[in-house]
């Protein structure tokens, strides 16, 4: 043991005050952290997992490897580029595999997998399923090609070779309305099965749009808060407060209810005589529904952070400015706005994450052309049943949130987030 | 707020236009909300006003809506699913998240701000991804179409907001006070329930409210991840504002208003009771 220097400092027991205050700490430390795990464990199980079983979901491609498993195995052998088709042992593999898949029934789910990437393949499949449980023996080639002329198409072959790896980027390559062609580069997809693109950009744009609304509804409401006396200020609060804790359904309701054809508004309109009661206004069901109602959503949560920000301004900066000779317009715009910037970028971030992920009020209001990229995602998990593609839609949205939620984070403080 | 004397006519005519324009800002931010309530009376299966409504005659109005409304089996059963889901949901996400706040709030938390970060992502992730995530997860683990499922969902979603809520009221907490009780000899569990407990419960009642109108206003993740046993309130409102758009929606919807409402005063009562309390420890 090394001697310790008597000027060391020593707690009651002797030992030193720094490995004892260590202690302590490691357990403080260790205490804290402690409360903290229980929330940290359950969140992993119910929110955590869940979501990066979606990030794999968007690479995974187990299911060709799984129902086709000779086939991918033997296929390794051939070349895919030579234009010529494989040999015999790989019809072999193909044929007992589609024979054990078609058994199973699990072969409509090779079919439907494969007819992501090229259309037709899955009616390809169900055809030859049915039709190999007669072949039993050799030459397997020429049976399996008797049985449907495209199994002639090398591309088909090509298909089965590519996919057959444990991992796919075909659906983010989709996502992109992108494509790996036959042979085997990126190409853009056919002109109709570009859609996602597009749909990103929507979902953008019109998100910097309701934004936009809100900081331009939202930042006069918040000054008026914010510079009248606090009795009153607390009484209007409440007209701001009551739609943000009102249920979002019954508030999509209502606008459904105001802007229908037959609906609040359009009566009014025609009553008064400024719309012809044959030419009613499509203001619901296409992009003004989805503004309208995303912006009277939204406002709320605009409102609240720049109301905390001008809160905090004392009105002595803006009174010595009109004294320094400024008018009340420039001392606004040079003195006031710079100082609510903050509130403007913490509220901005907030409207802008909660509108690009949201589903229920698109769903509802925005018809056809007022979609954002989640009704996408929904469609392909209940619908058309392609989950691959829904989780890299929902990889890269998630992407765009987290990125700006990481921004928010440096401006605002995520601790700093205050609630009603 | 008394008009200054000396404002120009320019800026007094500026002061009445903005008043204008915010007054039409309020009315835009509430008046959709109110529209609902007498629609719900309507007479008629329409979402508008009808003539009789407009002209006041008592024959346009009637309860109809209401009454089909608690009389009718499934949304009697959605509104208990409503409920049961919530309250569950609520109770776990605020146990767990006081407990993750008291951890988060304590000086010596390691990594403080990544946990928070971690901790308030449920809320920042959009609904859709999550709702697909967690069907995606929960078909592995059975969990789908059951309550539990969608309670511990839903829980996962209120744990934010608690832990947000909690956290403020602890940055304004005055640990002097734990130390006198210690000092007092009170043991560490008594200075818990019976000093802690008292100053941080507005944060833990507002938080739980905030994790139960999340539960209960809910839709996305219940139609993922439930079934039509799981059926709620907005599971319902959502699918009849899909198929056949019938009043009884506007009847629901108002009722809903008047649950927020209350939901409001309770909050502002909490808010008053805690500036009182901060205003008696400044002191």
């Amino acid at each position: 043991m090394t001697q310790v220097p008597s000027d060391v400092i020593r707690t009651a027991d002797g030992t030193p005050l720094r490995l004892s205050l260590q202690r302590t700490q490691f357990q403080s430390r260790l205490r804290a952290l402690m409360l903290v795990l229980p929330l940290l464990a359950f969140l992993t199980v119910t929110f955590i997992l869940p979501i990066l079983d979606m990030l794999y979901r968007s690479i995974d491609n187990r299911i060709v490897a799984s129902i086709l498993p000779q086939t991918t195995v033997t296929i390794q052998a051939w070349d895919a580029q030579g234009g010529e088709l494989p040999d015999e042992a790989v019809f072999e593999a193909l044929v007992r595999d589609m024979q054990a898949a078609f058994k199973d029934k699990t072969l409509g789910r090779v079919g439907r997998r494969l007819n992501y990437e090229k259309p037709g393949m899955s009616s390809l499949f169900r055809k030859s399923g049915r039709n190999t449980r007669k072949i039993t023996e050799a030459p397997f080639k020429e049976q399996l090609l008797a049985i449907d002329k495209r199994w002639h198409d090398v591309s088909v072959w090509r298909l089965i070779y590519r996919e057959s790896g444990a991992t796919t980027s075909s659906y983010f390559l989709a996502s992109s309305d992108l494509r790996l062609n036959d042979q085997g580069e990126i190409a853009r997809q056919p002109e109709p099965r570009r859609i996602y693109v597009t749909l990103f950009y929507r979902t953008l744009w019109m998100s910097l749009l309701i934004t936009a609304l809100c900081l331009l509804l939202g930042y006069p409401v918040s000054y008026l808060l914010a510079t009248l006396p606090l009795r009153t200020s607390n009484l209007l609060m409440i007209l701001v407060l009551l739609p943000f804790w009102t249920s979002l359904l019954v508030r999509t309701t209502s606008w459904i209810a105001l802007l229908q054809t037959q609906g609040v508004l359009n009566d009014l309109l025609v009553f008064i005589g400024l719309v012809p009661e044959d030419a009613r206004l499509q203001m619901i069901y296409n992009k003004t529904g989805t503004l309208v109602a995303m912006t009277h959503i939204l406002l709320p949560f605009m409102i609240l952070p720049l109301y905390s920000v001008m809160k905090t301004i004392p009105a002595s900066y803006m009174q010595a400015a009109r004294s320094l000779g400024a008018s009340p317009f420039t001392a606004f715009i040079r003195v006031y706005v710079p100082n609510t910037v903050p509130g403007i970028g913490a509220g901005c971030i907030l409207v802008f994450i909660l509108s690009i992920g949201y589903y229920i009020t698109p769903a509802l209001v925005g018809g056809r052309t007022g979609t954002f990229i989640s009704n996408f995602i929904a469609v392909h998990i209940s619908e058309s049943l392609n989950w691959g593609l829904a989780a890299a839609l929902g990889a890269i949205l998630l992407a765009v949130v987290l990125v700006l939620y990481l921004l928010y984070d440096k401006i605002v403080g995520v601790s700093n987030m205050r609630l009603g | 707020m008394a008009l200054p004397v000396h404002f120009s006519s320019l800026e007094k005519g500026w002061y009445y236009v903005y008043r204008g324009i915010c007054a039409a800002i309020f009315v835009f931010l509430v008046a959709p909300i109110f529209v609902i309530v007498p629609l719900s009376f309507n007479a008629l299966p329409y979402f508008t006003f009808s003539p009789e409504m407009l002209s006041f005659d008592p024959a346009g109005y009637s309860t109809q809506w209401y009454r089909e409304f608690f009389t009718e089996d499934s949304w009697q059963r959605a509104v208990q699913n409503s409920f049961v889901i919530a309250v569950f949901a609520t109770l776990i996400s605020t146990f767990l998240g006081t407990l993750a706040a008291l951890g988060l709030s304590r000086s010596q938390m390691p990594f403080k701000a990544a946990f928070m970060a971690l901790l308030i992502s449920p809320m920042i992730v959009p609904l859709i991804i999550s709702a697909a995530g967690m069907y995606f997860f929960y078909t592995r683990i059975g969990l789908t179409s059951t309550h539990l499922g969608v309670i511990l969902a839903h829980a996962a979603l209120g744990t934010p907001f608690v832990v947000i809520t909690v956290t403020a009221t602890l940055t304004n907490f005055d640990h002097s006070l734990t130390r006198a009780a210690a000092s007092l000899g009170a043991s560490p569990v008594q200075t818990f329930f019976k000093v802690t407990v008292p100053l941080i419960l507005p944060g833990v009642v507002s938080g739980a409210l905030f994790a139960f109108i999340t539960s209960f206003d809910e839709v996305v993740v219940v139609l993922f991840v439930g079934s039509v046993e799981q059926r709620t309130i907005p599971w319902k409102m959502f699918s009849g504002i899909r198929e056949e758009i019938r009043p009884t929606i506007l009847a629901v919807a108002t009722l809903l208003v008047v649950i927020s409402i209350l939901l409001l005063t309770v909050l502002e009562l909490l808010r008053r009771r805690n500036e009182r309390l901060h205003g008696l420890s400044a002191q």
